[in-house]
Parts: structure tokens; C-alpha cells; sequence
């Protein structure tokens, strides 16, 4: 996808000449069906800023435990339900983030914890901090954090950026982590649905006849059943004891299961419009084998549609792992999700009075939003060809 | 007509038997067997099950039996009507679930109509004034409805009434017409409440089918035909309407059949948000209490009326639609 001027931009940037145009067609002409996609992909501008969404989400992903900077299941019920502390960036006028000391003490009338700011105590945020011990990457141990505080132990010390839970536990070390869970289960879980529905779509558009009407049929019976409820009444029946990383992949197994109709959809219609190409006649007529005319042949001129199609399949999974895991069917603490933060603010009358604890919707929303945009980018680039 | 109206039928009631399946194995998901679970439930409350009723029980499910003598027998007790004890409430499922299910149907036709109440003159709108404000509007409206989950529409909704108004805008009815039986005022207590649910469970589908009236009127609006009506002094109002909207709507009206499972599906999680007196909460309790017969048969008739649901609106497409019929026979 490398790209080194202007000129070979051709549907966006004509330059001016002859000459000029002459090169971009001739470009046009040549560039691989990789390259039209991109030039066309990279139009669409709402898709290109969720493509960075989606990056630094992952980024998140891979190092929630730096960007953490408190254990996420460290409790402490001093601070049970403290709102998110206010960062001051400049400190009598140069750049030193630092925050108030928070003094919390329980209300005699309401019994209810009170906090309030302490502006004669300053503690500096530190950049690159000494924190819990963690393994960078998985393979690096290290107790290095983006952001930390001295002496992070005691209790009065501590910077709350997104305020508590209801244990006293640091919201946005919990939603670094949760970010982790809730953006792999909808790629383990696309990534089954995936399988399936290229399997079942291929078998249904390349061979048609008995095997297509059964399909369709299955599909068609999937599509008209309400979901949730099967969901929630096969995640129920998960045993109890299960490890977080069985439990982990039962339900992406569950969600997979009836997700994958969408993507079979795709693929088959892409199937039975190629099947007839002359490119594919003569591949057979030549005389190469099936597999051969289908993962050599067919495949790769409609891999940028399943690309496209999955990224649409990704949201969906998302907010049904954040359903499920908010009706405290999916995952369970001590597992950490989107739903599972969210759990905590089921409840109307606690979110009036902690909204903090609604943040995080907030990636939810934001990563649906963002994987839907580039999903539509993909799909219009798919088909360079296309108006 | 008949054929396609035969074969959308044919197609029910293999939908129906694979729901009926699905709500067979989850009740029969949970380790042992009910008979067994039912008599120590039955004695953790204190109350004895003799061995001659717990072998009658035994008989009548078909236990150690096959699976699908046990499926058929359950079946059987099903279409006469007995959907089983539900454990935790020791009353029959049918009167546990009573009058929460006909408030389902309610609350999902109630998002079903206003999906297409709204989503067609909106659709029309944004199609004729393609680029206008309210075309923007409308777009935006939309991505919102499509990337906010609903149980996170409800959630935010209710903080927002909370805060900003002091009203509690979940619920179907009025406190003190909660338990109140059936009159006038109650009903017309229910039309009051229901707009907001209704409206957070259908504004996805509603976005949805904005966009594919939108897309389809616009493709239709570039026709030739158009121009001719035009030329011939159609006036605008008469001209959209009469003739590029209804052909618009054949494959806006093809969608609808998938919008009803997703409401339903979404119905369950908004009403736990809501506290909206539906099967959904009575669902969620029963698969924690493990109650499987309840949620089993929650699952197996929310299935079912979703089937029919389905099935009514492809009838009555057909009948509006004389093209559908040509196309698929």
C-alpha cells in the first residue's frame, strides 16, 4: 500500500495536463486490486478517523497494565465511590499536572461517604511512575506505569482520574483492563462466526442446489429467532465453577453461534456472482482442481467484501457480550468487561448519585460507532470498480 | 399467493420446532435432572414430595428415557397447555407468567408500529431533501440509534429524567394502578407509559429502515418516469407519493420480518433497565434461580410469538404487494 506522491491519487487529485492525466489512468490501469481499494478507502474520511479509533483501542488492548496505573482489584473501602478527581495541568504556570488531596469522611446524617478536596495538599501526577508489577507485553516484567504518583501505597496519595466503584476500586485501571476483554471476545467471537459463515456461505453458493436451500432455510430460521433470550439461557447454564478463561470462550462460543448467518450471507452472494466470471470458467475449464479454483482464484477477489463484512459483525458482538455481562449472565467478576463495569449502574437511583460510574458506556458507544464507519468505508472500497 | 403464504407457513413451523428444541435443551442444560432438583427444592421449603407423586412426575417427563422421548413428552404436555411447576414461585408457569406476557406483546407490537409510523415520512423526507438539515438530522439521529445499545438508551434516559426532571420514566403503569385490575383508566395509564419504551426499543430499527427507505426512494427519484410525471404537471406532493414511494417500499417492507426478533430480543434487557413489568426481568431471575421450566417456556413462547408475528406481517405484505408474489413463485 505504499504510496510515494500526489499523482497516484487518481480518483481524488487530477493534475492538471495531459501528460499528467495520461500517467494517472495508466496507473489506474496497473494498480493491483489492493491498491484501488486503498485509493478509494482512503476517501471516505469518517472511515479513515475510525481506522485510528480502532487503533488506539487496541493499542489500549495491548497495554492496558501500563496505561493502568492502580491494581484493578485492589478494594479500599475508605474510598468507596469517590468521584473522579479534577487534574490541574499547570502548576504556578509550568506544565505539572497535579491533583488535590481528597479528605473523605462519612456524613452522620445519610451515612453516606462525603469527599472533599484538600486544596493545601498537591500530589504531583508522575509521568513514567513506579506502580504494581506487571509484565509488559506479557514478557517483560516491569513496575512501570504511564502515569503514577509517589509513594503509591498509602491510601491518602492516590489519583482517581475516573473516580471509584462501589469497593473503593479505580475506574479507569478497571476500564484499561476491561477494554482488553471486551475488544478481544468480539474478535475470538468474529473470528468463529467467521469460520462458520464462510464454510456454510462457500458450501451454500459454490455447490447451490439441496445444499444452498438447506442453508438458507437454517439461516432464515436463525435470523427470526429473538437472540437474548437464548443467549441468556444458554450463558446461564455455564457451570458455576468455571475458570474466568472457560467462561471467556463459552460465551464467545455462544454468541458466535447464532452471529455467524450475516457474514454466510455475504460470502454467498460473492460466490454465485463470481461463479459465473469468465476468470473462474476458465480456471476450470483448464482444468484446475476445485480447491484450487476456489482459494486461488475466488477467494482473493472477494476478500476485501469479507474483510468489510466482518468489521460490520464486530460491533454486534461487542454489545452482546456487553448485554449479557451487564445482566450478570456473561462474564463475572473477578473478569473484567465493559458489561461487567456497567453492572454497577443498573441501578437509577446509584448513578444519580455516582454518574461516573456510566463512563463506561462511553468506549461502547465510541468503538460501535467507529468499527460501523470503517465497516461502511471497507464495503464501498471493496468494490473499487463501483460508482 | 397461496404457495408463498404456504411456504412462509412451512417455514413457521420449522422456525417454531427449532425454538421449541432450543427451549428443550435449556432446560434440560442445568446438571441432574428437574424431578430430582424440583424435590429438593419442594423439601428446602419444607414441604414433602411423596415417592409415589415424584414417580408419577418421573413417568409423565419420560426421565431415563431417551432424549427425544423425554423432548416428545415434554412437547406433548406443552401443545395441552401444561408448560410444567415453576420451582421458585411453586405455582404453574402459565400463572407466573400470566399477564407479563400479553404486556410483552404489547410493549413489542406498540415499537414495531411506531418503527414504521416513523421511519417511513422520515425516510421520504430525507430521500426528496437529500443534503438539507433535516436530511442531516435525520442521519445523525440515526447513527446514535445504531451504535447506542438500547439497555444504554434506557439507562441514560432514566439518569436524565432523574436528574433533570425528578421523574421516574420507567414502568407501564402508575403506582397505584399497579396491581389495580383491568379498567379503563389502567389501560389508558399503560398508553401513557408506553411511548418511551417503545421508542428506545425501536429506534435502531427505525434508523435502520430510515436509511434503506432513503437509499431506495433516491434510486427511484433518478428514474425517467419521474421526470415524465413532472413534465406531465403531477404536482411534487402527488407525484413522490403516488409512484416512487411504493416502489420504494418493496424492499423496505422486505426488512421488517427481522426487525420484530430484535425488538423482542432487545425488549428483555430494556425492561430490566425500565423495570417494565414484561417477561424479561421474570426471565433473568429464573435462569439464576434456575427455574428451568419457566425459563424455558419464557424463551419458547417469546419464539413462538415472534414466529407469528413474522409470519402475520409477511401475509399481510403479500396482500399489500402484488410484486412479491410474482417474484417469488
Amino acid at each position: 500500500m505504499a504510496r510515494s506522491d500526489v499523482a497516484l491519487d487518481p480518483p481524488s487529485a487530477p493534475l492538471p495536463g495531459a501528460g499528467a492525466a495520461d500517467l494517472n489512468k495508466q496507473r489506474i490501469f496497473v494498480a493491483s486490486q489492493w491498491q484501488l481499494t486503498w485509493w478509494r478507502f482512503r476517501k471516505h474520511k469518517a472511515a479513515v478517523a475510525s481506522a485510528c479509533v480502532i487503533v488506539v483501542f487496541y493499542l489500549v488492548v495491548v497495554a492496558a497494565d501500563f496505561l493502568a496505573y492502580a491494581d484493578p482489584n485492589a478494594s479500599e473501602a475508605q474510598r468507596s465511590l469517590m468521584p473522579p478527581q479534577r487534574v490541574h495541568w499547570f502548576d504556578g504556570g509550568r506544565f505539572g499536572p497535579y491533583v488535590y488531596a481528597v479528605k473523605g469522611a462519612r456524613d452522620p446524617q445519610s451515612f453516606k461517604r462525603v469527599y472533599r478536596e484538600d486544596p493545601s495538599e498537591k500530589i504531583p501526577i508522575r509521568f513514567f511512575a513506579q506502580g504494581f508489577e506487571y509484565r509488559f507485553l506479557g514478557v517483560i516484567p516491569t513496575t512501570r506505569h504511564l502515569i503514577g504518583v509517589d509513594g503509591g501505597r498509602d491510601a491518602n496519595k492516590t489519583i482517581f482520574l475516573l473516580g471509584t466503584d462501589v469497593q473503593g476500586r479505580d475506574l479507569w485501571s478497571r476500564l484499561m483492563f476491561a477494554t482488553r476483554i471486551s475488544l478481544t471476545i468480539g474478535l475470538v467471537g468474529v473470528t468463529m462466526s467467521l469460520v462458520l459463515g464462510v464454510v456454510l456461505g462457500g458450501l451454500s453458493g459454490f455447490y447451490g442446489g439441496i445444499a444452498d436451500t438447506l442453508i438458507q432455510r437454517v439461516i432464515e430460521i436463525l435470523r427470526s429467532i429473538p437472540t437474548i433470550p437464548l443467549w441468556m439461557g444458554l450463558a446461564a447454564a455455564l457451570p458455576r465453577d468455571w475458570s474466568i478463561l472457560q467462561v471467556y470462550f463459552a460465551i464467545t462460543i455462544i454468541i458466535s453461534l447464532l452471529a455467524w448467518t450475516e457474514l454466510a450471507r455475504v460470502v454467498r452472494g460473492r460466490f454465485l456472482s463470481l461463479r459465473e466470471e469468465d476468470f473462474v470458467v476458465s480456471a476450470r475449464l483448464v482444468g484446475c482442481s476445485q480447491m484450487r479454483t476456489i482459494f486461488v482464484h475466488m477467494v482473493p477477489s472477494f476478500m476485501s467484501h469479507i474483510i468489510a463484512a466482518t468489521t460490520l459483525a464486530l460491533p454486534a458482538m461487542i454489545v452482546s457480550e456487553t448485554a449479557l455481562s451487564f445482566l450478570g449472565l456473561g462474564l463475572r467478576p473477578p473478569a473484567m468487561s465493559w458489561g461487567v463495569l456497567l453492572q454497577q449502574a443498573q441501578n437509577v437511583q446509584t448513578v444519580a448519585l455516582s454518574p461516573w460510574l456510566m463512563l463506561p458506556a462511553v468506549p461502547v458507544i465510541i468503538a460501535v460507532m467507529a468499527f460501523n464507519f470503517l465497516g461502511d468505508g471497507l464495503r464501498d472500497a471493496a468494490d473499487p470498480y463501483g460508482r | 399467493m397461496l404457495a408463498y403464504i404456504g411456504r412462509r407457513a412451512l417455514l413457521a413451523v420449522f422456525t417454531v420446532w427449532a425454538i421449541s428444541a432450543l427451549s428443550f435443551a435449556i432446560i434440560q442444560l442445568p446438571p441432574g435432572d428437574y424431578v430430582t432438583s424440583y424435590i429438593a427444592q419442594m423439601a428446602s421449603m419444607g414441604s414433602v414430595v411423596t415417592d409415589e407423586e415424584a414417580q408419577n412426575l418421573r413417568i409423565q417427563y419420560g426421565l431415563g428415557q431417551p432424549i427425544y422421548v423425554q423432548y416428545l413428552k415434554w412437547m406433548k404436555l406443552v401443545v395441552q397447555g401444561n408448560f410444567g411447576m415453576s420451582m421458585e414461585w411453586r405455582r404453574p408457569v402459565t400463572e407466573v407468567i400470566g399477564e407479563r406476557f400479553w404486556l410483552t406483546v404489547v410493549v413489542s407490537v406498540a415499537s414495531l408500529l411506531l418503527t414504521w409510523v416513523l421511519a417511513l415520512p422520515i425516510g421520504i423526507y430525507s430521500a426528496v431533501r437529500q443534503y438539507s438539515a433535516g436530511d442531516y438530522a435525520a442521519t445523525f439521529v440515526g447513527f446514535i440509534g445504531l451504535a447506542v445499545p438500547n439497555f444504554l438508551l434506557a439507562l441514560v434516559l432514566l439518569y436524565l429524567g432523574f436528574t433533570l426532571f425528578n421523574a421516574h420514566i420507567g414502568g407501564l403503569f402508575s403506582p397505584e394502578l399497579q396491581d389495580a385490575p383491568w379498567s379503563m383508566a389502567r389501560v389508558w395509564d399503560l398508553l401513557k407509559h408506553l411511548p418511551i419504551p417503545a421508542l428506545i426499543l425501536g429506534l435502531a430499527g427505525t434508523a435502520q429502515q430510515v436509511r434503506i427507505m432513503r437509499a431506495n426512494l433516491l434510486d427511484e427519484l433518478r428514474k425517467p418516469y419521474v421526470v415524465t410525471a413532472r413534465s406531465k404537471g403531477l404536482t411534487e406532493m402527488a407525484l413522490i407519493l403516488r409512484y416512487p414511494v411504493r416502489l420504494a417500499l418493496n424492499p423496505f417492507a422486505s426488512t421488517i420480518g427481522y426487525t420484530l426478533p430484535y425488538i423482542v430480543s432487545g425488549s428483555i434487557i430494556v425492561s430490566l433497565v425500565l423495570g417494565l413489568p414484561t417477561v424479561g426481568p421474570l426471565l433473568l431471575k429464573a435462569l439464576i434461580a434456575q427455574d428451568m421450566f419457566l425459563a424455558g417456556t419464557i424463551v419458547l413462547l417469546l419464539g413462538v410469538m415472534t414466529v407469528i408475528g413474522t409470519l402475520i406481517s409477511d401475509v399481510l405484505l403479500v396482500w399489500v404487494d402484488p410484486r412479491i408474489r410474482l417474484e417469488e413463485t
